[in-house]
């Protein structure tokens, strides 16, 4: 079966990414097909390449990157929320004037129609968070 | 092209959730995708007259709201319970909604392909 996720909620205000993680991992596990992972609202704060969580905590940008690495998931967090959020890419931050590049490995920014694009083409679509 | 059903549960002015949702909502119509859209909870507050949020420096989402006719999103729908709870009714709003008892919201949602839980 074809899923499309989105997450919609930071990583320390709950654990419904978590739970989106855990998953993805799982239907990839069962042959599944994961079209793409959508990050919006709040939820783009997981691709933030600089959160540095405490060695003994679950390092939420890591698992992602690992992820997308190991499946070659699709992780895409929405421009315009991630502008208003202060997340940017080189070439945003160089038409913007500023010198950031803060997406972590694995994800790319792109715009909402990557969304509908997915939903569209799943079977399912599922919102955590 | 799917149908597409937008749940909103949240007041206007919830950090940037309207405004993000409304973009959601108007890009999926753009995508000639069928849209609906249905108000719960605290959200019916989104739709009522006489807000002045330009007071406190905020937007005007009800009227940004009034961008969705503009799209041919015309499929707009409030329970009924959830309004009477607030002590409003359809006269309160800016919006032409139908109102949809609480009875029968399950099987409407049963009606659509896609339930976006915003």
């Amino acid at each position: 079966m074809k899923f499309a996720i989105q997450i919609n909620s930071s990583p320390y205000h709950n654990h419904a990414w978590l739970t989106a993680y855990q998953f993805i991992r799982a239907a990839l596990r069962e042959q599944h097909e994961i079209m793409r992972v959508f990050f919006y609202h709040e939820g783009v704060y997981h691709a933030f390449k600089y959160a540095t969580p405490p060695d003994d905590e679950i390092n939420f940008v890591q698992r992602w990157s690992e992820l997308a690495r190991e499946y070659h998931l699709d992780l895409v967090v929405c421009i315009s929320a991630a502008q208003r959020r202060g997340l940017l890419h080189s070439d945003e931050a160089q038409r913007q004037g500023k010198q950031d590049n803060d997406v972590a490995d694995g994800f790319r920014i792109a715009g909402l129609g990557q969304l509908v694009e997915a939903i569209s083409l799943a079977d399912r679509f599922i919102v955590f968070g | 092209m799917k149908r597409y059903l937008f749940i909103l549960r949240k007041p206007a002015h919830s950090g940037a959730y309207l405004q993000e949702m409304l973009d959601i909502m108007l890009i999926t119509a753009a995508f000639d995708q069928s849209v609906s859209i249905l108000w719960l909870d605290d959200a019916v507050f989104q739709l009522k007259n006489h807000q002045q949020p330009e007071i406190s420096g905020m937007k005007d989402t009800a009227a940004m709201l009034q961008s969705l006719s503009l799209y041919d999103v015309t499929e707009l729908y409030i329970e009924t319970e959830s309004l009477q709870q607030r002590g409003l009714n359809t006269d309160n709003l800016c919006l032409p909604v139908q109102t949809l008892p609480r009875q029968q919201i399950g099987e409407f949602m049963r009606g659509f392909d896609v339930v976006f839980a915003g």
